[in-house]
């Protein structure tokens, strides 16, 4: 028996990788993360508020309140992840230090640099983080990010960029495969993705880590349509506890997204769940309140 | 089964179902997913992936696959659980009565045992019936507690025990598949007739 490493590539993707094909949601206490692992979520992000509470509060957003997120780490057994803000190492040291799951590096909080995202290679703990486009996506892998998820446009339950931001990796993916080897650097150059990832995903014809869909999924169909895009699981922030329902939008969500292309079932999850969240027009957002924009 | 290639499935419900399937086929064995009562018809061999065990077991149940995931055990079928797998294979009763258990294997498991994932290690492992130690990844990984009659143990950490087999059914609280070695997988090609 040799000895035991800690926070290799494989351990921190590969805990990504066992959350494939489920939900992740958002919970702001102990009471909403068991009805969560009741409904069958395989993991959930402890917060203070999700994030169309944090558009309603304005203001800094910052890292939770550590109570809240032992909280939730007591009172569930599966994995709990939490969020920094963009750039915020001490942020990111001391969730680690608690040890949570996973850190979500995320542009729902205010973000703490403007211009250097974390080193993520630096820590034990795996990251996930939001992207809008290859490029994104590869600066993020390059930085050392275990997990990749669309941005979206968090707390709206509006779909749209999420499924812009799903159709554009996938498609610029697709493009990179239709190119020859001495087109690559330029291709990376106009992406602003390091050469050597670039070359990485030609060979694989998918990203090296998982990428699942976020910002904007309020319905078991929303869930489906970004499982159908080809996202590897989903994230639910507002969209299941800022229901009428959230015990049968929790259930409803976590079955879409394994059944997503039986219509049939689909149709009767969808039956008599009540109100979902009260979504925003994107158009209507001020460039200031895109939460998509924060970071690179 | 005609002729000599053999069909393994890989419960497709949520989890490292992929991984699976792309070491099943770099050893030369057909993988298929297996995610309706009818899909079990057509395999040898079962692996119950990783996964979160509380949300596959719920989606056993949803799938309405539980009674046939037991006549496939009482047929004498093989079966590789890799962590969330081992723990679904389990007789443990430890856990809230909701969460299902298939105790196709006479063992109790302490979950997460190994403690969250900052703990999650990877090592080499001395393997019973292996004759080189095996790459394994520890993902949040269970270990067993204790086993009952007839079951063999085949690896430990630390005095932990971290795969065992009982007629059939193998189990293992690492992840063979996030790795190229495929030693574990062909083990379990043995149990496969």
């Amino acid at each position: 028996m040799s000895e035991r490493v800690v926070g290799t590539e494989r351990v921190k993707r590969g805990m990504a990788e066992m959350q494939k094909g489920g939900v992740i949601m958002d919970v702001v206490n102990a009471e909403q993360a068991k009805v969560a692992e009741a409904a069958g979520a395989v993991a959930v992000m402890a917060l203070e508020r999700v994030p169309s509470d944090i558009r309603k509060a304005g203001g800094v957003a910052r890292m939770a309140d550590p109570t809240i997120i032992e909280e939730v780490m007591n009172a569930v057994s599966i994995p709990v992840m939490a969020k920094a803000r963009i750039g915020h190492i001490s942020e990111a040291k001391i969730l680690e230090a608690m040890g949570v799951d996973y850190i979500d590096e995320s542009e729902v909080l205010t973000p703490a640099d403007e211009e250097f995202h974390l080193l993520k290679s630096d820590y034990v703990v795996p990251f996930v983080c939001g992207c809008r486009d290859l490029g994104e996506a590869l600066r993020r892998i390059g930085e050392g990010a275990s997990m990749l998820r669309t941005k979206g446009e968090p707390g709206t339950g509006n779909i749209v960029e999420a499924v812009r931001h799903m159709r554009k990796v996938n498609s610029q993916i697709r493009t990179l495969q239709t190119k020859s080897d001495d087109e690559l650097m330029t291709f990376a150059r106009d992406l602003g993705a390091p050469y050597a990832l670039v070359k990485e995903v030609k060979e694989l014809g998918k990203l090296p880590v998982v990428n699942f869909a976020a910002g904007g999924v309020a319905t078991p169909a929303d869930a489906a349509l970004m499982m159908s895009l080809g996202a590897d699981g989903v994230f639910v922030g507002s969209g299941i506890f800022k229901s009428e329902s959230p015990e049968k939008f929790a259930r409803a969500i976590v079955r879409a997204t394994t059944n997503y292309e039986d219509y049939t079932l689909l149709a009767e999850l969808s039956k008599d769940l009540g109100e979902a969240m009260t979504g925003i027009e994107i158009g209507h957002l001020a460039e200031s309140e895109r939460m998509q924009e924060r970071g690179w | 089964m005609v002729g000599l290639t053999k069909t393994i499935g890989v419960l497709n419900l949520q989890g490292a179902v992929r991984e699976h399937i792309r070491a099943l086929e770099k050893i030369g064995v057909e993988a298929v997913s297996v995610k309706k009562e009818e899909d079990f018809n057509i395999i040898d061999g079962l692996i119950i992936p990783g996964g979160e065990s509380t949300a596959i077991g719920r989606l056993i149940r949803e799938h309405h696959l539980e009674d046939r995931l037991r006549q496939f055990h009482q047929d004498g079928q093989a079966i590789f659980g890799t962590c969330a797998g081992l723990i679904l294979c389990s007789t443990d009763d430890s856990h809230p009565t909701q969460d299902l258990r298939l105790g196709f294997i006479n063992m109790d498991v302490e979950r997460n045992g190994f403690g969250r994932q900052v703990a999650s290690f990877e090592t080499k492992l001395d393997f019973k019936g292996i004759d080189k130690p095996v790459e394994a990844v520890f993902i949040r990984a269970p270990y067993i507690q204790e086993v009952g009659e007839g079951v063999t143990v085949l690896a430990e950490v630390d005095g932990r025990i971290v795969a065992a087999e009982q007629n059939n059914v193998l189990v293992t609280s690492h992840h063979p598949e996030l790795t190229d070695d495929f030693a574990v997988l062909e083990y379990f090609m043995k149990k496969v007739s």
